[in-house]
């Protein structure tokens, strides 16, 4: 480690952000780049992941498209990386059911972008030895996942209490490579994860009233914690799921 | 579509309530047992049963039953 460099700095290192078209993970590859990363941006969609890319600062940025739910297209990504210093997994949807009305394919669907796809993610990032020696993983979890959910948000939670209790084992098992790996917890964040409108905007204002520091969260707000747990200065925490709540969960 | 079906998957959304409760004029959002979570149920009903999706707003504005059946229809 240089003495003069900040250890929250992110200089010299490659960070992939998955789901880096909007919301959390265009506000994490925009504040990676920001701490000195050179970020690989993916997600589905081409021209917003290009949007993000315009509004990162430095050069050498990369966009790799990539449609995580589907298991060749991860393989043919992780061919195209660069070795890596670090990961957000990001990537996630919600769709608002109550348990009665929980179908089977949008559970499927959820748990296979939420929860199967970063995991089968990381598993070929290590076997096409793509993680340099002490990179380290992050993914984005919930607030649901530790038993601070909401109604008609069970497979969303399901989907998140396995990544943050996977985070654990991942941890566990990537230690003796030097590989730390954590999660980010969350509680509600403006990202527009809930702008088709199930939940009211009056239903939202009053939600937010549950939070001590009296808002939700800024996309930024979360990027920041991520860039701690992706830089030396988290250099002795693994495993860890990081609550970022306003102090949502004290009440 | 057809007011009485509606009105019988509308009150299948409540426990509590009676079913002879629930009428063309009931003005829903006064139940004593409507909820957050029965408004997520309503909205899913409608999702499943008629292939519209409402939003929370939708919801909001209606203040009857058949408010909520008119807005329904409009979209079918």
């Amino acid at each position: 480690m240089d003495p003069m460099v900040s250890p929250f700095s992110l200089s010299g290192k490659t960070i992939l952000v998955t789901g880096a078209s909007s919301g959390i993970g265009r506000a994490a590859a925009v504040e990676c780049s920001k701490a000195g990363a050179r970020v690989v941006l993916t997600a589905r969609n081409r021209d917003r992941l290009q949007e993000s890319l315009e509004m990162l600062s430095g050069e050498g940025h990369l966009v790799l498209p990539c449609d995580l739910d589907n298991a060749e297209e991860i393989a043919g990504l992780v061919a195209d990386l660069p070795v890596l210093h670090g990961v957000i997994n990001n990537a996630g949807f919600t769709k608002i059911l109550p348990l009665q009305f929980i179908d089977e394919q949008s559970f499927k669907d959820i748990l296979s972008v939420n929860t199967v796809a970063p995991v089968l993610l990381l598993r070929l990032l290590l076997k096409k030895k793509k993680l340099a020696a002490g990179s380290s993983v992050v993914f984005t979890s919930s607030l649901a996942a530790l038993g601070r959910t909401t109604v008609g948000n069970g497979m969303y939670t399901a989907s998140k209490g396995a990544v943050s209790a996977f985070v654990a084992c991942a941890a566990l098992e990537l230690s003796k490579k030097g590989i730390r790996v954590n999660a980010v917890c969350p509680g509600m964040v403006d990202t527009g994860i809930l702008s088709n409108g199930t939940i009211s905007e009056e239903q939202l204002e009053k939600d937010k009233m549950n939070y001590p520091l009296g808002r939700y969260g800024k996309p930024e707000e979360i990027a920041w914690a991520m860039i701690y747990l992706l830089s030396d200065a988290s250099s002795w925490v693994t495993g860890t799921n990081l609550i970022i709540d306003g102090g949502y969960s004290i009440r | 579509m057809d007011l009485n079906d509606f009105i019988k998957n509308f009150a299948e959304q409540f426990d509590e309530t009676d079913p002879s409760e629930i009428r063309p004029d009931t003005a829903f959002h006064d139940l004593e047992e409507y909820s957050s979570l029965i408004a997520l149920s309503i909205i899913a009903m409608i999702d499943e049963e008629y292939d519209v999706v409402l939003k929370g707003d939708d919801m909001r504005s209606a203040v009857t039953v058949e408010d909520l059946y008119n807005i329904v229809c409009s979209r079918v």
